[in-house]
C-alpha cells in the first residue's frame, strides 16, 4: 500500500459536481412528455372510506389517468413484511391504495396522474371521498389497553409483537442487589426529513419489454427485485437507478412506498414516462418515521455502583403498519446494556399500531431510546449512590480484555447473539475526562454560579453495532484506454461521499490516486448484487468487499505486468498509475498499457491498442489468446460478508449554558470521543459525527412531530416542526480513538449513526446538572424544550 | 405544494393597482410574498389574481424628515436594516427587523407586507405600536391614515378595508432622551418568538419616566399595546421596583391560549421575564441618550 490513500484526509469528490449544481436528482432527470402524479390522501387518522367520486378528476383535460384501488388489478395487494420474526405475531402492511379502510392522515387513496403537478393538485381536490371516521387512541400507553380503540379490528391492545430476550440470571442479580435504581423515560417521534424527499420516475419501453426505474432509495437492488416479482417482469428487464440522492436517514429504504409501485404500474400502463416528486407535506405525513418509545427500567447495584442485573420492559410505536417487522425495537433491546458489563438482562418489548404513519428506522435505529434509558439510569444510580457519574461508569465499562464480549440470548437486528467485537472504553472515558478538563469546569461552574449563571456539564456513552450483513459484493475493472478504475458496488450513496472513501480503498490496491478511481453504485445495470445502505454498514461491507475485489486486481496487473517488464513479481512496485521494476523507473508499463495488453485484440483501434493485436511482438503465439481458465482485462468481483455486526462506541459531553428564567440552553462546547475503528478517512468520519450530532440535538431539544387527539398531525412543516438551524448546532470538537475491528480485513466499523445517539441523554444530563442548585425536578424525556424546563423548576411561581 | 391558478398582473402604479384590486373581489396585493406564497403553495388561500406591486417605482423610497420616517410599501425589510439614515433616526427598526427571520427572507419581505398581514407573532406589527407609528393607505375611496392602535383588529386581520392596500409605513424619529429595546425568545434563530418585548421609555433629566410605551408580540390574538404595564411606569423613577411592576403587569395580559411550545404559564414567566430585560436595556440606553 504504496500510496496509502487509507487513512488519508482526501477532499470529498463528489463536492466539486454538486456545489456547481451538475448533480442528477431524480427531477433532474429529463424525460421528455413525463406525466407527473399526486395522490388523495386520508385526512382522517382512522375511518371507513363510504365511497370514491372520482368522475369529476376524470373529466379533466389534462388528467391522463385517476387510479383507487380497484383500478390496480393484481397489484392490489398487502404489501411484503420485509423482515419477518417468529415474535411478531400480528404483522400488518398496507396496499399501495387504501381498499376499505384508512389507518393514518395521509394515506394514499386515489392517485392521479396529469400532464403536471399543478393540475395534477387541482385534480385530486375534485375527487370525493366518503369517510366515515373512526375512534381512535393516540397514547401508547392507553393504546396497549384493554378495550382501547383498534387500529386494525383483529389485533387486540393494539399489539403487533411482544418479545422477551434475556442473558444470565437477572432474577438472582436482583435478589442480591444492594440498591436498586427505577426510572421511567420517554422519547418523542421525529422524522429523518431529508433535503431532498423521496421521488420515483418511470419509463416503460413496449418494444425492447424493459422498465427502467429512478428511484430516491437506499436500496435499488431490492426494489428492482420486488418490482420485477409483483409487477410479473423478468429481473434483467428492470433497471432500477438511485442518481443522486439528497438525504436518506433510513427514511428511503422502505419497499416498497406506494408510490414506489405505483409509478411504474402507471408508466406501463400509460405508455409514456411517470414522475412522483413528493413534496414536503407529503414527507411530514407519508413517509415512514420513528423514535417513540417508554422504557421502565431498572438497575440491580452494588453499593459500590457495579451494576448486577438490568430490567427493561419498554412500548415500542410502530405506526398503523410494521413492514420493517421488529428491527427497531430488537436494535434498541439488544442496545440496552450499553457499554456496560451488565452480565443479567431481561428486556421486554411490545410494538404498538398507533393511527400514525409507519414507523421505520431512522438514524439512529432504537439506539438513541435505549442510549437515553440506560445512560440516564446510570446518571440516577450515580446519583442515588453519592458517586461521581464518571466514576459509576469506569467501575461498569466492559473493560479491553473483555473482548470480545458476549451477550448471549440476546439477539442483535442481523439474528446474531450480540458480540462486541472491540473497544477500550475505558480510555475513551479518560480521554474526555481529560479534554473537559473537569476540575477546571468545576472550578468554572462554581464561578458562574456566584455571578448567578448556570453552567452544567452532560455525559453519555454509546455503542452502536454497525456494518450488519448478508453481504455486499464489488466489481473491479481497470479501464484499457485510460487506465481509470472503475468500482461498481450495489448499495447506493446518499451523499455520504461513498465515492470518496470506496475510491480510497481501491486506490491502495491498485497504486493510482483515488480521483482515479470511478466508483458506480446504486444502478442494478451496473452491478445487481447486494442489499442496500442502512445500519451503518456501508463502508463495512462494500469497503471490505471492495478491498478484496481490488486485491484480486492488483494481483492480475502484477502478473501482466511480470510478463510484460519480464520481471518477477517481487521486483515491481504499483505506483502512480503504473508499474516499474524497482530501482529501474524507467522499466516500467501503465495501468492503462497493461490493461490493454491483457486484452488481446484483432483490431488496432487506438496506439495502446496496436500493443496487443494478435500480430503484436509482445503476443504469445504457442497457443489460443486466452488459455485455459484466462479472461481478458483486468478485473474481477468478490464479496464480503460480515460474521457479526461490528460494534462502534463513543462518549460525548457537553458545556451547556442554562438560562433558568428564558429555560433556554447554550452550548458552550461539545466534545465526542470516538471509535469506529481504522479511519478510512478522518474528514468524512467527523462530517458523519457532526451530521449525526446535529439530528441528535434535533432529538433532544426541539423536534417532535405532533398529533391532535385525532390523529391529525400539528407541525407538518418546517415552520412547526423545529429542525434545529445551523445557528442551533454547536461546534463539535471530536477526538479519535482507532481500535480495529478484528471481524474483517479492513479493521473498520460503521459510524453513519453515531452522532445522533447520545445527544438526548447530553442535553438531559447537562441541564439537569447546570440547574441542580435550584432543585429541577426529574428530566426523562426528550425532546427537552423550555417549557418541560420550566414545569421541571416548579412552574409559574407568584412573586 | 403547487398553487392553484392564478392571474398575475404588474401595475406601474398606485392607482392602476388599486383599480385593479377594485375590478376584481378575490384578488390580493403581493408585495414580498413571504407570506402570501406559502399560503397560495398551501392552498390555503385562492386568489383569482396576484396585483404584484413591486414595479411601482413610488412605493420604493425611504423618506426622513425632523419627525418621522416614511418608508414605501415596495422597500424590503433589509434595505431598511441597512439604511444608516433609518439608524440615525430611530435604531429600534434594526433592532427589530434584526430578529425578522433569516437574511434571506428580509431580502424580499417588506415591512409593510408584514404589517398588513398582521401574524400576532410578528416583530414589525409590535414594532409600530410601541413606535406609536401609523400607515398610509389608499383605496377605491382615496386615502386615510390609520393610527397604530387602531390597525390591528385580530391574528391576520387589519383594519384596512377590502380594496385598500397599505402604501407606506410611517415611523415617529426617535427623541432625544428616549432608550429603545426589543426582546425576543424564539425556539430557533429567526423563528416567530414564543413572545417579545418591545420598549421605549423616554427619562427626563432627573431620571424620570416621562413617557412609557411598551408592546408585545407573540402573547395574544394581535400585537399588543402593554397599557397597563406603561401606567406603572410613566411618571415616576424607572427603578427596580417599578420594572418589576410593569413585568407583572406585562405577564397578565398573555391570552395566548396553550400550544405546543408554550404553555400560557410559561409563556407569561417568559413575558416576565423578557419585559424586565427589555426595559433594563431601555432604560440604559434612555440614559446614555440623556447624558449626550
Amino acid at each position: 500500500m504504496s500510496t496509502a490513500m487509507f487513512g488519508a484526509r482526501v477532499q470529498r469528490l463528489a463536492d466539486a459536481r454538486l456545489v456547481r449544481g451538475e448533480g442528477s436528482f431524480i427531477d433532474d432527470i429529463p424525460l421528455e412528455g413525463a406525466l407527473h402524479v399526486a395522490f388523495v390522501r386520508s385526512p382522517f387518522a382512522r375511518a371507513r372510506i363510504l365511497s370514491i367520486d372520482c368522475q369529476a378528476a376524470r373529466e379533466m383535460e389534462s388528467v391522463a389517468a385517476v387510479y383507487t384501488c380497484d383500478d390496480l388489478g393484481s397489484l392490489d395487494i398487502l404489501m411484503p413484511l420485509l423482515i419477518p420474526h417468529p415474535s411478531l405475531d400480528q404483522p400488518r402492511t398496507q396496499r399501495p391504495l387504501a381498499r376499505g379502510d384508512v389507518f393514518h392522515v395521509g394515506q394514499p387513496v386515489a392517485m392521479v396522474v396529469a400532464l403536471d403537478r399543478y393540475t395534477a393538485e387541482d385534480a385530486i381536490r375534485l375527487i370525493d371521498v366518503d369517510y366515515e371516521p373512526l375512534e381512535v387512541e393516540l397514547d401508547l400507553q392507553a393504546a396497549v389497553a384493554d378495550g382501547a380503540p383498534r387500529v386494525h379490528e383483529d389485533v387486540a391492545n393494539n399489539v403487533a409483537a411482544h418479545f422477551v430476550q434475556s442473558t444470565g440470571d437477572p432474577d438472582g442479580a436482583f435478589a442480591r442487589a444492594d440498591h436498586i435504581t427505577k426510572i421511567k423515560v420517554q422519547v418523542d417521534r421525529s422524522t429523518a426529513a431529508p433535503l431532498e424527499c423521496r421521488a420515483v420516475a418511470a419509463r416503460w419501453d413496449r418494444v425492447s419489454g424493459e422498465l427502467t426505474v429512478w428511484d430516491g432509495t437506499q436500496a435499488p437492488i431490492s426494489v428492482r427485485g420486488g418490482l420485477a416479482s409483483i409487477l410479473g417482469l423478468d429481473e434483467d428487464k428492470v433497471r432500477v437507478t438511485a442518481p443522486d440522492v439528497g438525504g436518506g436517514f433510513g427514511q428511503k429504504v422502505l419497499l416498497f412506498y406506494p408510490d414506489e409501485l405505483l409509478v411504474p404500474f402507471a408508466a406501463m400502463q400509460l405508455g409514456r414516462p411517470v414522475k412522483y416528486i413528493e413534496d414536503r407535506n407529503e414527507n411530514f405525513i407519508g413517509s415512514s418515521q420513528e423514535r417513540t418509545q417508554i422504557h421502565e427500567l431498572e438497575l440491580a447495584a452494588t453499593k459500590d455502583g457495579e451494576v448486577l442485573g438490568l430490567r427493561d420492559s419498554f412500548l415500542h410505536d410502530t405506526g398503523a403498519f410494521i413492514p420493517y417487522g421488529i428491527a427497531i425495537a430488537q436494535v434498541a433491546s439488544t442496545s440496552i446494556a450499553g457499554p456496560y458489563r451488565v452480565p443479567n438482562i431481561w428486556v421486554e418489548f411490545k410494538a404498538v399500531y398507533t393511527p400514525t404513519v409507519t414507523i421505520t428506522p431512522y438514524r439512529g435505529c432504537g439506539r438513541p431510546q435505549a442510549c437515553f434509558a440506560i445512560e440516564r439510569a446510570m446518571d440516577k444510580l450515580a446519583d442515588e449512590l453519592g458517586l461521581d457519574r464518571f466514576e459509576v461508569r469506569r467501575r461498569n465499562l466492559i473493560r479491553d480484555e473483555d473482548f470480545p464480549y458476549r451477550r448471549d440470548g440476546l439477539m442483535f437486528a442481523d439474528g446474531l447473539a450480540v458480540e462486541y467485537d472491540s473497544g477500550q472504553y475505558g480510555r475513551a472515558l479518560d480521554m474526555m475526562a481529560e479534554h473537559i478538563d473537569l476540575d477546571g469546569f468545576a472550578a468554572e461552574q462554581q464561578e458562574a454560579r456566584a455571578e448567578g449563571r448556570y453552567l452544567g456539564l452532560g455525559l453519555g456513552f454509546y455503542v452502536e453495532g454497525t456494518g450488519l450483513g448478508p453481504y455486499e459484493g464489488s466489481h473491479i475493472r481497470i479501464h484499457p484506454i485510460t487506465g481509470k478504475v472503475y468500482v461498481n458496488t450495489g448499495l447506493s450513496c446518499q451523499g455520504q461521499g461513498h465515492e470518496t472513501v470506496f475510491a480510497q480503498v481501491a486506490a491502495d490496491q491498485l497504486g493510482v490516486d483515488a480521483s482515479d478511481v470511478i466508483v458506480v453504485e446504486g444502478d442494478t445495470a451496473a452491478f445487481d448484487w447486494g442489499v442496500a445502505t442502512f445500519a451503518s454498514r456501508a463502508a463495512v461491507v462494500s469497503g471490505n468487499a471492495i478491498h478484496k475485489a481490488a486485491a484480486k486486481v492488483r494481483e492480475q496487473v502484477l502478473e501482466a505486468a511480470s510478463n510484460m517488464l519480464e520481471a518477477a513479481k517481487e521486483d515491481l512496485v504499483l505506483e502512480g498509475g503504473k508499474v516499474f521494476v524497482n530501482g529501474v523507473p524507467d522499466m516500467a508499463a501503465t495501468l492503462a498499457e497493461i490493461a490493454t495488453a491483457s486484452n488481446p485484440l484483432r483490431y488496432a483501434f487506438n496506439e495502446a491498442a496496436k500493443t496487443s493485436t494478435q500480430f503484436a511482438p509482445a503476443s504469445r503465439h504457442d497457443g489460443p489468446a486466452l488459455g485455459e481458465g484466462e479472461a481478458p482485462g483486468l478485473e474481477a468481483t468478490d464479496y464480503y460478508s460480515p460474521p457479526h455486526a461490528a460494534w462502534a462506541y463513543g462518549v460525548h459531553a457537553a458545556i451547556i449554558e442554562v438560562d433558568p428564567d428564558l429555560c433556554s440552553i447554550t452550548f458552550k462546547r461539545y466534545i465526542c470521543v470516538h471509535d469506529c475503528g481504522r479511519m478510512i478517512n478522518p474528514t468524512l468520519v467527523e462530517g458523519q459525527i457532526m451530521g449525526g450530532i446535529a439530528q441528535g440535538v434535533g432529538g433532544a431539544h426541539y423536534e417532535r412531530i405532533e398529533f391532535d387527539e385525532e390523529g391529525n398531525p400539528r407541525n407538518a412543516n418546517f415552520m412547526d416542526f423545529l429542525m434545529p438551524y445551523a445557528t442551533e448546532v454547536p461546534h463539535a470538537e471530536i477526538l479519535h480513538i482507532e481500535t480495529p475491528s478484528p471481524l474483517n480485513p479492513l479493521g473498520v466499523k460503521g459510524v453513519g449513526e453515531a452522532g445522533c445517539i447520545p445527544v438526548g441523554q447530553v442535553v438531559a444530563s447537562g441541564v439537569a446538572d447546570a440547574l441542580q442548585p435550584l432543585g429541577i425536578g426529574p428530566l426523562e424525556h426528550v425532546p427537552l424544550t423550555p417549557d418541560m424546563i420550566f414545569t421541571a423548576l416548579g412552574g409559574e411561581k407568584e412573586e | 405544494m403547487k398553487p392553484p391558478l392564478f392571474d398575475y398582473v404588474t401595475p406601474e402604479s398606485v392607482e392602476e393597482a388599486v383599480a385593479a384590486r377594485a375590478a376584481d373581489e378575490d384578488s390580493v396585493f403581493l408585495a414580498g410574498g413571504q407570506s402570501l406564497i406559502p399560503t397560495l403553495n398551501f392552498r390555503i388561500a385562492n386568489p383569482t389574481m396576484l396585483i404584484d406591486i413591486s414595479r411601482i417605482a413610488a412605493l420604493k423610497g425611504i423618506e426622513i424628515s425632523d419627525t418621522e420616517i416614511t418608508i414605501g410599501a415596495m422597500v424590503r425589510q433589509r434595505q431598511i436594516e441597512r439604511d444608516s439614515g433609518v439608524e440615525r433616526a430611530n435604531p429600534l427598526l434594526r433592532e427589530v427587523l434584526h430578529n425578522v427571520a433569516h437574511t434571506v427572507v428580509r431580502n424580499r419581505g417588506t415591512l409593510a407586507g408584514s404589517i398588513a398581514h398582521a401574524d400576532a407573532a410578528a416583530e414589525s406589527p409590535a414594532m409600530l405600536l410601541a413606535s406609536g407609528g401609523s400607515v398610509e393607505v389608499r383605496g377605491p375611496g382615496g386615502g386615510r391614515r390609520i393610527e397604530a392602535d387602531d390597525l390591528f383588529k385580530f391574528h391576520l386581520t387589519t383594519s384596512l378595508e377590502p380594496g385598500e392596500m397599505i402604501t407606506a409605513v410611517r415611523i415617529p424619529v426617535l427623541a432625544p432622551s428616549t432608550g429603545w429595546a426589543f426582546k425576543e425568545f424564539a425556539r430557533r434563530r429567526g423563528d416567530y418568538a414564543l413572545a417579545g418585548i418591545c420598549a421605549l421609555v423616554t427619562l427626563d433629566d432627573s431620571g424620570r419616566c416621562t413617557s412609557a410605551r411598551l408592546s408585545a408580540c407573540g402573547i395574544a390574538s394581535t400585537a399588543l399595546r402593554l397599557v397597563k404595564a406603561e401606567q406603572e411606569l410613566s411618571g415616576g423613577m424607572l427603578d427596580e421596583a417599578a420594572i418589576v411592576r410593569a413585568a407583572k403587569a406585562a405577564r397578565d395580559a398573555v391570552t395566548a391560549a396553550d400550544d405546543s411550545q408554550a404553555s400560557t404559564a410559561y409563556r407569561r414567566h417568559l413575558v416576565d421575564t423578557l419585559t424586565r430585560r427589555t426595559l433594563a436595556v431601555a432604560k440604559t440606553r434612555a440614559e446614555e441618550r440623556s447624558a449626550r
